[in-house]
Formats: C-alpha cells, sequence, structure tokens
C-alpha cells in the first residue's frame, strides 16, 4: 500500500522513470526500506492500470511516467487520512507476556526483565546511530531513528507497567502468607 | 581504562532489628573514565541511593564506595565536601539553580566557594558556558531562561572547574523529547572527553545514550544492557541487486 502511495508522491513532484524512483524513495525513507526494481515495475504498470499515473515518453529504453488528475486527487486523500490499526495487536511479546502471566510455573518478572533487557539494547543501537546522524543533511533518517526509538521506547514502558501491576497483586497475597 | 567509580559490596540500610530496611544490598558496580551508566528501576529499587553514594551524600552502612581514588565512606564532612566541590557535580531534575543570580553566577559559584578568585571563576564559567552553548545567555536570570536552558546551567554548573564525573539524577524528567535529547548528548560529550556520568532515569529512550545501562530491583542490581549490534539500515546500498540495476542505469 505504502509503495504505491509512496511513488505517487514522487511522481507528484516531477515524471521520472522507475530506477529513478526507486532510488528517491529509498533516500526519502531514510534507506529504511529498500525495493525491489521488480516491485517498482509492477507498482507502475498497476497505477497505469487504475489510471493514476501515465506514460511521459518513451525515449529510448526508459519510460518515463507523470501522475493524473485521478492520481493527484488519490494521493491528496491518503495524506489527508490518519493511520489508524484495525484492531488490537497480536504481536508476538503481547501474548508471550499474556501467557506468562497465566502460566504457574513461569517467572513473569524475569521473562519482563529479558525484553526489558534486550529492547533498551535495541535502544542503544538506535541511539548510537541518532548521535552519528547530522541533523540537517540526514533528517528523514533521523526521523526514522524517532519512530523506531518511540516504539521500542513504549514498549519498556508497557513492559514496566505490566510488572507494576502483577507487583501490585502478587505482593499483598505473599505478605499475607507469612 | 581508569576507574573512576567503584563500589564494592556497597550496602545501605535504615533503622534496625525488625524495623530494618535495606534500600541497597551488597552492590558491585564498577564505572571507567569515559563511560556513561545508566540506572533504571522502579520507585524504591535503590537508584537514588546509589547515587547518593556515589556523590558523598551518604555512607554505605557496610561495603565500600570509592570516587577517583577516594574511599568516601572514610573521609570527614570537610573531605566529602572538597570531593563534591572538585570532583563530583550533580544535576537534579527540579534544577535547583538560584533565581537571585544570573546563569553564569549560577555556574562559578561553587568554585567561589571552593576559595577560587572570582576573576578565576568567571573565566571558567565562561568557558563551561560556552561548551553547553549558552555563551550568549550568562547575564540571564534563571527565570529568563527556558527549561532546556536552565537544565544546561545546572550541567555546566556541575562540570564547572573540570569536575571529571557528573551524577543526574532525572536530568530530563521534565523537558520535552528534543529537549531532553539535547541534555543527554551533552552528557555523552563530557563522557567522550574522558569524563564519566551516572543518570538515573526512568525514561528508556534517554537511558539509551548510556554504554551500560543497569537494572535495580528490590535494590539489588538484576540486569545489565549494552548496545546491540548496530542496525543495518543502509544495507540496500550493499545489495547485489542494487550494484547490477545500478551499473546497468550507469
Amino acid at each position: 500500500m505504502s509503495v504505491r502511495y509512496g511513488l505517487l508522491a514522487l511522481l507528484a513532484e516531477a515524471p521520472t522513470h522507475g530506477y529513478q524512483l526507486k532510488t528517491a524513495f529509498e533516500r526519502r525513507t531514510g534507506s529504511s526500506w529498500a525495493l525491489n526494481i521488480g516491485q517498482v515495475y509492477t507498482t507502475l504498470q498497476r497505477l497505469e492500470r487504475d489510471g493514476l499515473v501515465e506514460a511521459a515518453s518513451s525515449g529510448g529504453d526508459r519510460r518515463d511516467y507523470r501522475i493524473t488528475g485521478a492520481g493527484r486527487t488519490q494521493l491528496e486523500a491518503w495524506f489527508a487520512t490518519p493511520v489508524v490499526p484495525e484492531g488490537p495487536s497480536r504481536d508476538e511479546l503481547t501474548i508471550k507476556v499474556l501467557l506468562a502471566v497465566a502460566a504457574s510455573d513461569v517467572d513473569v518478572t524475569e521473562v519482563l526483565q529479558r525484553q526489558r533487557t534486550a529492547s533498551v539494547e535495541q535502544l542503544q543501537a538506535y541511539t548510537r546511530r541518532k548521535a552519528q546522524a547530522d541533523p540537517e543533511k540526514d533528517l528523514a533518517f533521523l526521523i526514522l531513528l524517532d519512530a523506531l526509538i518511540f516504539r521500542t521506547e513504549a514498549e519498556v514502558r508497557w513492559l514496566d507497567a505490566s510488572e507494576a501491576r502483577i507487583r501490585h497483586v502478587t505482593r499483598p497475597r505473599k505478605e499475607a502468607a507469612r | 581504562m581508569t576507574t573512576l567509580v567503584q563500589l564494592e559490596g556497597a550496602t545501605r540500610w535504615f533503622g534496625s532489628g525488625h524495623t530494618e530496611v535495606v534500600a541497597l544490598h551488597p552492590t558491585d558496580l564498577s564505572v571507567a573514565a569515559g563511560e556513561l551508566v545508566a540506572i533504571m528501576g522502579p520507585s524504591g529499587s535503590g537508584k537514588t541511593t546509589l547515587l547518593s553514594l556515589v556523590g558523598g551524600l551518604d555512607r554505605p552502612s557496610r561495603g565500600r564506595v570509592i570516587v577517583a581514588g577516594q574511599d568516601v565512606g572514610a573521609l570527614n564532612p570537610r573531605g566529602l565536601a572538597v570531593l563534591r566541590r572538585r570532583t563530583v557535580g550533580y544535576v537534579f531534575q527540579d534544577l535547583n539553580l538560584l533565581s537571585g543570580l544570573t546563569a553564569r553566577e549560577n555556574v562559578s559559584l561553587p568554585l567561589e566557594l571552593d576559595g577560587r578568585s572570582p576573576g578565576e571563576a568567571r573565566t571558567a564559567a565562561e568557558a563551561v558556558l560556552a561548551s553547553v552553548g549558552l555563551t550568549e545567555l550568562g547575564d540571564r536570570f534563571p527565570d529568563d531562561l527556558s527549561g532546556g536552558e536552565q537544565q544546561r546551567v545546572a550541567i555546566a554548573r556541575a562540570l564547572v572547574g573540570g569536575r571529571r564525573i557528573v551524577l543526574a539524577d532525572e536530568p530530563t524528567g521534565a523537558l520535552d523529547s528534543i529537549t531532553g535529547e539535547s541534555v543527554m548528548r551533552l552528557l555523552r560529550a563530557h563522557c567522550n572527553e574522558g569524563g564519566t556520568g551516572i543518570l538515573v532515569t526512568h525514561d528508556a529512550a534517554h537511558a539509551a545514550w548510556a554504554d551500560r545501562v543497569v537494572f535495580l530491583r528490590d535494590g539489588r542490581i538484576v540486569d545489565e544492557a549494552r548496545p546491540a549490534p548496530s542496525p543495518e539500515f543502509t544495507a540496500s546500498a550493499s545489495r547485489p541487486e542494487l550494484a547490477t540495476s545500478g551499473s546497468d542505469a550507469a
């Protein structure tokens, strides 16, 4: 989905050809998303079939594309629409923690701590890249890193909150047992 | 590498008998020159106790805390005061700048208290204010500075006079994320130049500026994080398919 709109956004600036689109897309996204050139051509064909782009010229072996009026309308609608997740995520970590809480022979605190350490180590790696980046030249890359950092930070906050909730429930019980 | 901070079985308890509360169980930790270490853990896990021991604000009940070669537990109050004025600087969440003094006066105060001449203290304050990017704002009073600027003044005050060890307790707590990041960059720069920093924070994104993140729980170190291998975002540049299509296009 995003490749489709990514190519439309680039073509909205100027007509160009497939290989140029591939490199421009990668540069704009902080080199985080390597595109297969075949994928670019397939997407362009679909966009052309749907009337969102059209051939601008076919000088030699290169075929330039340009965005159509319908393409601009779709692109504007895409930028204007917020991204909303379709339902609660079913990622492995959430499931693992939920099952660990329910299991009697698993030390949940250990599971949480092992994950916390791993997540912070990931954050440290991202932060090292951030420390080396140039605030102006690497703007796209920094914004990408922020996305990864804040997502991972949210994960750590969730682990902290889970641990606090579990302690809140288990502590008084232990004390009462003494 | 020179070890600047060393805890050897450092323990801190309060009260005695059945009212005894152990804030820090026997703890070993060693921090070298050039290292930034972050301490994370829930409230009451012993973070601030550990920081207070290193800063000479408190003494261990048992074990040793050695800071820049000196056994903190063995120092008399005068010795502790000298350690705090010359070797260890503190940065707190609530900045504790004196509102009646300008930024420069706040920064030069520790040196004047240490007996340096006002001229010498002023020169040193200006140098360190420049290093935190506040050359222009030395004459401002704290109330006329933004939160981020005030925190940079507090860092300058902690570092002034060449203090090598900076201890920071939630230094980014009240700041927005980008301003908080600029504070972390300063602490990082201090350590990259051979200083040492120990930081207490609940914010994982800021802790991630550290070389090591130590996790405390119930007064014990339970784990430690070191940077994962660097993620390969730019892998595409070295992928054969790109090299091939690159040469095709050329």
